[in-house]
């Protein structure tokens, strides 16, 4: 996505943050920070880190797994300091039961869902590739547990097919499973997060517009371990600054609007 | 591409704790099992063997909350004074410990029995104390048994996945072990490096696996 100048110029302000948090606390101590990142967001957190890490001389180090998961390891003692969860409920409740400091919570990215073919047949019309319904199996991923799963339902309901194609949905434990269904040829199509696909724009991927999903809001927040590191609310406003949003672009999230910041 | 070597070594000092641990515990255990008449013998040899039946992942589930700060071991260890057990080398040593127990417990007991009690009884005719005994006649006599037990022990907490997932939480070096380093880089779509770990993980048990049974089968020929 190319940049956008009202982007920049709403993000000055937090950019010389940045720059002198950097300049400051960068030489003075360089500290280490812990993030739990929800799985899905584990390769944008790693560019993330790069860059935050050269301009900061702080280090990132990162837990992945499922957003639930990491729920339970904060709530019986985990030293994460950051929690990057792929929902929003997750993040409100380690606030309301005193895990996360209050106020801290924002959306950094918002998941965009696409729909994948492995075998190099053409989506360009991802909709009538649906609905003609000439393939095996569609891979989504559990709809229960996965927000991207929940989107992928909601897209097949929205075109009225939820029924023709019960028989061919197969279900993998989180997306990444879904998309190695389709990698590895054992599915013909996979909805997976638009983060996960490498070709985005290519004619495999048909991106699903987001009015035919409710929003997957992935929200960040400071842990109560990590409440008095200045390090950890550094990173969180280089998520939510310009460099950040830029770079969770790339990466294929959408992103919400700057007033949602921290 | 480098090689990240951490998970690598602290999957195999996990293991080595692990079994060494096992071998300790687990060896008067077996040699109970084997011998008691007790009624609690079936009901702990049921709880020895429910690690097999358990998900892992409720395994951890239930480690986690049990050692966690609020737990019923947690809590009062850390108000005692101790360190934090989850997410910590210790935790992953509990976990595997209990993880693997079958695999040790199971072997050393089926050994202790194959022995009998005939040559204990003419060892005690000849004036052996019980610890004579166990050092002079059973420990020779079961060589295979602890091998095959060891080896497991071994080899099952290096293939562990789920209970050190959910008590250690992933952290690189310190609870990263090379299953869990391996799953990261699925995750991460970094599939040559899960391959090349994958790959060498499957090599070390295949060779592990066909060292033991070699092993035992020369043992066997030995054994009077």
């Amino acid at each position: 996505m190319p940049p956008h100048h009202p982007h920049l110029l709403r993000a000055v302000p937090i950019l010389l943050l940045c720059l002198a948090g950097g300049a400051v606390i960068g030489d003075a101590a360089a500290d280490t920070v812990h993030v739990a990142v929800a799985a899905n967001f584990r390769s944008t957190q790693e560019r993330l880190a790069r860059g935050f890490e050269a301009k900061t001389g702080h280090s990132l180090v990162a837990s992945s797994g499922s957003t639930g998961k990491l729920y339970a390891q904060i709530v019986n003692g985990a030293p994460f300091e950051l929690f990057l969860a792929a929902d929003e409920e997750r993040p409100a409740q380690l606030v309301e039961h005193g895990f996360a400091v209050r106020g801290t919570a924002f959306t950094y990215a918002l998941g965009s869902l696409v729909l994948y073919s492995a075998k190099g047949i053409d989506l360009i019309d991802g909709p009538t590739a649906l609905r003609e319904g000439r393939f095996q199996r569609l891979a989504i991923a559990n709809p229960e547990a996965a927000p991207y799963g929940r989107a992928a339902i909601e897209t097949i309901r929205h075109f009225g097919l939820a029924e023709a194609l019960s028989s061919k949905i197969v279900r993998g434990e989180n997306v990444a499973q879904a998309f190695q269904f389709v990698s590895s040829g054992s599915a013909d199509f996979a909805f997976v997060p638009a983060s996960m696909v490498r070709d985005v724009g290519s004619k495999r991927v048909w991106p699903v517009p987001f009015e035919l999903y409710s929003p997957i809001r992935q929200n960040g927040v400071l842990l109560e371990v990590g409440a008095q590191k200045s390090a950890a609310r550094d990173y969180l406003r280089f998520l939510a600054g310009n460099e950040g949003r830029t770079l969770i672009a790339e990466e294929g999230y959408g992103l919400p609007g700057a007033e949602e910041g921290p | 591409m480098t090689i990240d070597w951490a998970p690598i070594v602290l999957t195999l000092r996990l293991a080595t704790t692990t079994t060494v641990v096992l071998l300790v515990l687990g060896t008067p255990l077996a040699w109970w099992l084997s011998r008691t008449a007790s009624r609690l013998r079936t009901p702990i040899e049921a709880v020895v063997a429910l690690p097999l039946v358990l998900p892992p992942t409720v395994l951890g589930f239930y480690l986690l909350v049990v050692l966690g700060p609020h737990g019923a071991i947690g809590g009062p260890w850390e108000a005692a004074g101790g360190d934090r057990l989850v997410f910590s080398f210790p935790g992953l040593v509990i976990g595997s410990v209990l993880y693997s127990l079958p695999f040790v417990v199971q072997p050393l007991r089926n050994g202790f029995m194959a022995i009998g009690s005939g040559p204990l009884e003419a060892a005690a005719t000849l004036g052996a104390s019980p610890l004579d005994r166990f050092v002079t006649v059973v420990l020779p006599l079961t060589r295979s048994a602890f091998l095959t037990a060891a080896t497991l022990g071994f080899a099952h907490t290096v293939g562990e996945f789920g209970v050190v997932l959910m008590v250690g939480g992933s952290i690189p070096g310190r609870t990263q072990v090379l299953s869990i380093a391996i799953y990261d880089h699925v995750e991460l779509l970094e599939y040559t490096q899960a391959h090349l770990l994958s790959a060498g993980m499957l090599l070390f048990s295949f060779v592990v696996l066909v060292a033991v049974y070699s092993a035992n089968r020369r043992l066997e020929h030995v054994a009077p």
